[in-house]
C-alpha cells in the first residue's frame, strides 16, 4: 500500500441553480488576461446539451482520455510513437471555433455617437482581433435549452436511447434539463499529464492538484487533445497551456477555491481523501463496468489502522489524516455512495464526484404528480427510464444501477425527513423506503445534515498544506536574508 | 575589384560565421536562463486549425529531411561520395533532396499565406516572425534553385562545402573551397548564417527544446515539495 492524499471534490447537482456565479468568480481571478479571455476553467452546462467546447464528450471526435488496447491502457490521442507525427499538427485539438471567439462591446460608441434619429448601439468587438464581429456562439449558449434541436438533441449522452425515448425527452411539456458545473477533475490518472511531451504537467504529490509548469510548457498542445473533459486550455497569446489550479494559493492559506466559496446553491464540497497509489494502474485498466467500484476501492478508509500506518510511513501529517477523517467527500463517495464520477469510462479516474440530480427524474412523471403510494416505492425513479439511461451515460459508465442506487437513497432520505417534519406521509413507509434504499436512519440524518444544513466548515474541510514548512526543509529562509531586496517581477509575455 | 571581393569574402565567410555562432550560443543560453518562459513554439493551431495541417506538416517533414541531408553531407562526406559513385544512386539522392525541398517550399508558402489571410493570425504575428518568414523563404527558395540549377549538390557539397565548414570548426577558415562558388550558392550559405544568428531571438528556439525525455519517462509525473514518500521509507 502506497498511501497518498488528495484534495477531492463533490458537486451536489440537485442544488445547482445554474447561476454561473462560480464561473464569474473564477474568471475574475484567473482568466481575465490576454489570451485567456475564451477560457472558462469553471463552466456551467445545461444537460442535455452540447456543452463547452461543443460536444466535448464525443471522443470519436476529440479522442480524449484512455482506451484499452491489448490488455493495457493507452492514450487515445497520442503516445510515444505517435508524438512524432502529432507534434507539428495535433489532429484532435479543438480550435477556437469549438469554444467561441471572445468578445466585448464598443461601449464608447454609446457616448461618442453623433446625434441622429436612432439610439446608438454597442456593437460586439472580438477580443482577439479587436474587429467588429458577429457573435455566433458563446460558452453558455445552450443555457436552459435542454429540449432544443441544436443543443439538447446533439448531446453525446443520448447514445443508447431509442427514438421513442428521445421523442419523449424532447416533446414539449416533458422537457427535462439540469445544470452541470464543471472544473478540472484533478484526476488520479490524468491523461493531460501522461500526454505532455515536455513533462510540463504534473500532479502535486501532497495534495494531488494537477498543474502546468509554465516555464516547461512549449506549446506542443498534447494535453489539450488528451484531456477528455477539455479542461486544459491553450493561451494563444503566451503560447502556453493553462488550466484550473484549484485555487492552490487560496487552499494553501486555508480558503476554499473561489468557485466553491462563491457557490450560491452551496452545492460544492471539498475534502481530503487517502488513496492507494500502488493499485492505480490496475484500477484504470479494469473493465468498464468495474471502474466505479474499483475507484471507490482505491479510496482508503482514513480510520483503518493499516491505512493510518501507511500514511505515517509516507510522511502524511496527522493533521491531513484528521482532515481526511472529517472529509465530506469521503462520506458522499465511499460511505454513502451518493456521489459518482463523471464519465469514468474515459479512465482518468476523476476526483470530482457528482451527486446525480433528483429533479429531472421526478419531473418526468406524467401529470407532474409524485404518487408514491404503490407497492414499489421507487417506481417514479425506475419508470423514468429516459433520464436514467441518460444519467447513467453521464455518471455511471453506462450502468443504470449505480445512478439508481444514489437516486433511491436520496429519495428515501427526503421521504424520511418529510415524514418527520411535515408528517403527511407515514413514518413506517418512510422507514421501509430507507431500508430498501440501503440506508439507516442514522445515515439518513447525516446525509440530510450535510446536504441541507451544512456550514462552511462542514462543506470545506481544508487540510493545512505545510507548504512553507516543505519549502523550509529544502531551503532556510534566513539564507536569503539581507541578500534579496525588492526587485522587478516580470509578467508572462509572448516570445522574446 | 578582385581585392575588394576577397575582402568581402573574408568578412562574410570567415568572420560572420563566428559572429553568428557566438550570438547563437550566447543568446540561446542566456535566454534559457533568464527567460525560460519565452521558450515556446507559439503555436497558432488554436486560432486556425485546417490550413495549419496543410502548411505545417509538409514544411516540417520537408525541412527535417533536407536538414538531415545537409548534416550527413557535412558529417560523412566520404560515405556520401561513395554512395554517389553509382549514377543511379546519385539520381535517387538528388531527386529525394529536390522533392523534399519542394515540399518544404510548398509548406512554407502555405504558412505565409495562412498568416496573411487570417485576421486572428495577424494578431499573433510579430515583427520577428515577419523577418523570420522572409529569411526562411529566401533560404528555401535559394535552396531549391541551387538544387535545380547547380545539380549534383550531394557530391559537390561533400567535396567543397564540407571541408570549408570543417575548416570553420577547426578555427582555420579556409576560403579556397568556396571563393569560386556560384553566387546562388553563396547566397544560400550567407542567408543560412543570418538565420543561425537570428535564431535565438525568434520562435525557432523551440527546436532547442524538442521533447526527447518523453520517450523514456513514465506516463505520470508527480512532483513533491518535500521528499517523495518512497525516499522516506
Ligand atoms: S480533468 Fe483533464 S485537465 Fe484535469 S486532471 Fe483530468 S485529464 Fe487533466
Ligand atoms: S455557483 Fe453553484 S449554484 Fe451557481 S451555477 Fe455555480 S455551481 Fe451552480
Amino acid at each position: 500500500m502506497n498511501v497518498r492524499s488528495q484534495i477531492s471534490m463533490v458537486f451536489h447537482l440537485d442544488k445547482c441553480i445554474g447561476c454561473h456565479t462560480c464561473s464569474i468568480a473564477c474568471k475574475n481571478i484567473w482568466t481575465d488576461r490576454r489570451g485567456t479571455e475564451y477560457m472558462w476553467w469553471n463552466n456551467v452546462e445545461t444537460k442535455p446539451g452540447t456543452g463547452y467546447p461543443a460536444k466535448w464528450e464525443d471522443q470519436e471526435k476529440f479522442k480524449g482520455g484512455w482506451e484499452k488496447q491489448n490488455g493495457k491502457i493507452r492514450l487515445k490521442s497520442t503516445g510515444k510513437g505517435r508524438i512524432v507525427t502529432n507534434i507539428f499538427h495535433n489532429p484532435h485539438m479543438p480550435s477556437m471555433d469549438d469554444y467561441y471567439e471572445p468578445w466585448t462591446y464598443d461601449y464608447q460608441h454609446l457616448f461618442n455617437a453623433p446625434e441622429g434619429p436612432d439610439q446608438p448601439t454597442a456593437k460586439p468587438i472580438s477580443m482577439v482581433t479587436g474587429d467588429y464581429i458577429d457573435i455566433e456562439s458563446g460558452p453558455n449558449w445552450d443555457d436552459d435549452l435542454g429540449g432544443s434541436p441544436v443543443y439538447g438533441k446533439n448531446d453525446p449522452n443520448l447514445e443508447g436511447l431509442t427514438e421513442e425515448q428521445k421523442l419523449q425527452l424532447f416533446s414539449i411539456e416533458q422537457l427535462v434539463f439540469f445544470y452541470f458545473p464543471r472544473i478540472c477533475n484533478h484526476c488520479m490518472n490524468p491523461a493531460c499529464v501522461a500526454s505532455c511531451p515536455s513533462g510540463a504537467l504534473y500532479k502535486r504529490g501532497e495534495d494531488g492538484i494537477v498543474l502546468v509548469d509554465q516555464k516547461r510548457c512549449r506549446a506542443w498542445r498534447s494535453c489539450i487533445a488528451a484531456c477528455p473533459y477539455k479542461k486544459v486550455f491553450f493561451n494563444w497569446f503566451t503560447g502556453k497551456s493553462e488550466k484550473c489550479i484549484l485555487c492552490y494559493p487560496r487552499l494553501e492559506t486555508g480558503q476554499a477555491p473561489a468557485c466553491f466559496h462563491s457557490c450560491v446553491g452551496r452545492i460544492r464540497y471539498l475534502g481530503v481523501v487517502l488513496y492507494d497509489a500502488d493499485r492505480l494502474e490496475a484500477v484504470a485498466n479494469l473493465p468498464k463496468e468495474q471502474l466505479i467500484d474499483g475507484q471507490r476501492d482505491l479510496i482508503l478508509d482514513p480510520t483503518d489502522e493499516h491505512v493510518l500506518e501507511g500514511a505515517r510511513k509516507n510522511g502524511i501529517p496527522d493533521s491531513v489524516v484528521k482532515a481526511a477523517q472529517e472529509s465530506p467527500v469521503y462520506q458522499f463517495v465511499k460511505v454513502w455512495k451518493l456521489a459518482l464520477p463523471p464519465h469514468i469510462e474515459f479512465r482518468t479516474l476523476p476526483m470530482l464526484f457528482y451527486v446525480p440530480p433528483m429533479a429531472p427524474v421526478m419531473a418526468n412523471r406524467k401529470n407532474g404528480a409524485l404518487n408514491s403510494v404503490s407497492d414499489n416505492l421507487f417506481h417514479d425513479i425506475d419508470d423514468a427510464r429516459v433520464p436514467m439511461r441518460f444519467l447513467a451515460n453521464l455518471f455511471g459508465a453506462g450502468q443504470e444501477g449505480k445512478v439508481a442506487y444514489a437516486l433511491r437513497k436520496q429519495k428515501a432520505v427526503r421521504w424520511y425527513r418529510r415524514a418527520v417534519t411535515v408528517g403527511d406521509v407515514d413514518l413506517e413507509t418512510a422507514e421501509r423506503m430507507l431500508r430498501e434504499a440501503d440506508c439507516t436512519i442514522k445515515e439518513a440524518m447525516a446525509i440530510y445534515e450535510l446536504t441541507s444544513l451544512c456550514t462552511f466548515e462542514q462543506r470545506f474541510v481544508i487540510p493545512p498544506m505545510y507548504r512553507e514548512k516543505a519549502l523550509e526543509a529544502l531551503r532556510d529562509p534566513h539564507e536569503v536574508k539581507q541578500s534579496a531586496g525588492f526587485g522587478f517581477l516580470s509578467g508572462p509575455r509572448r516570445g522574446m | 575589384m578582385a581585392f575588394l571581393f576577397s575582402y568581402l569574402d573574408m568578412v562574410l565567410f570567415a568572420a560572420l560565421p563566428y559572429l553568428v555562432l557566438f550570438t547563437f550560443l550566447l543568446v540561446s543560453i542566456q535566454r534559457y536562463r533568464l527567460q525560460t518562459f519565452s521558450f515556446s513554439s507559439l503555436s497558432s493551431q488554436l486560432l486556425e486549425n485546417r490550413r495549419h495541417f496543410w502548411a505545417l506538416v509538409p514544411f516540417h517533414y520537408g525541412i527535417l529531411v533536407v536538414f538531415a541531408g545537409h548534416l550527413m553531407a557535412f558529417l560523412i562526406p566520404r560515405s556520401i561520395l561513395f554512395w554517389n559513385s553509382h549514377p543511379l544512386r546519385l539520381y535517387v539522392l538528388e531527386v529525394t533532396g529536390l522533392a523534399f525541398g519542394i515540399l518544404t517550399l510548398v509548406g512554407l508558402l502555405g504558412m505565409v499565406a495562412r498568416r496573411l489571410g487570417n485576421s486572428k493570425l495577424r494578431v499573433v504575428t510579430s515583427r520577428a516572425d515577419a523577418v523570420l518568414y522572409v529569411l526562411l523563404l529566401l533560404q528555401v527558395v535559394s535552396g531549391v534553385a541551387v538544387a535545380v540549377f547547380q545539380p549534383w549538390g550531394s557530391s559537390w557539397f561533400a567535396t567543397s562545402l564540407a571541408p570549408y565548414l570543417w575548416s570553420l570548426f577547426r578555427f582555420q577558415p579556409d576560403l579556397t573551397y568556396i571563393t569560386g562558388l556560384p553566387i546562388l550558392i553563396k547566397l544560400h550559405i550567407l542567408n543560412a548564417f543570418i538565420v543561425v544568428g537570428l535564431f535565438p531571438f525568434t520562435r525557432l528556439v523551440h527546436i532547442l527544446v524538442v521533447p526527447n525525455p518523453y520517450l523514456w519517462r513514465k506516463p505520470q509525473v508527480v512532483r513533491w515539495y518535500g521528499p517523495a514518500p518512497r525516499d522516506i521509507a
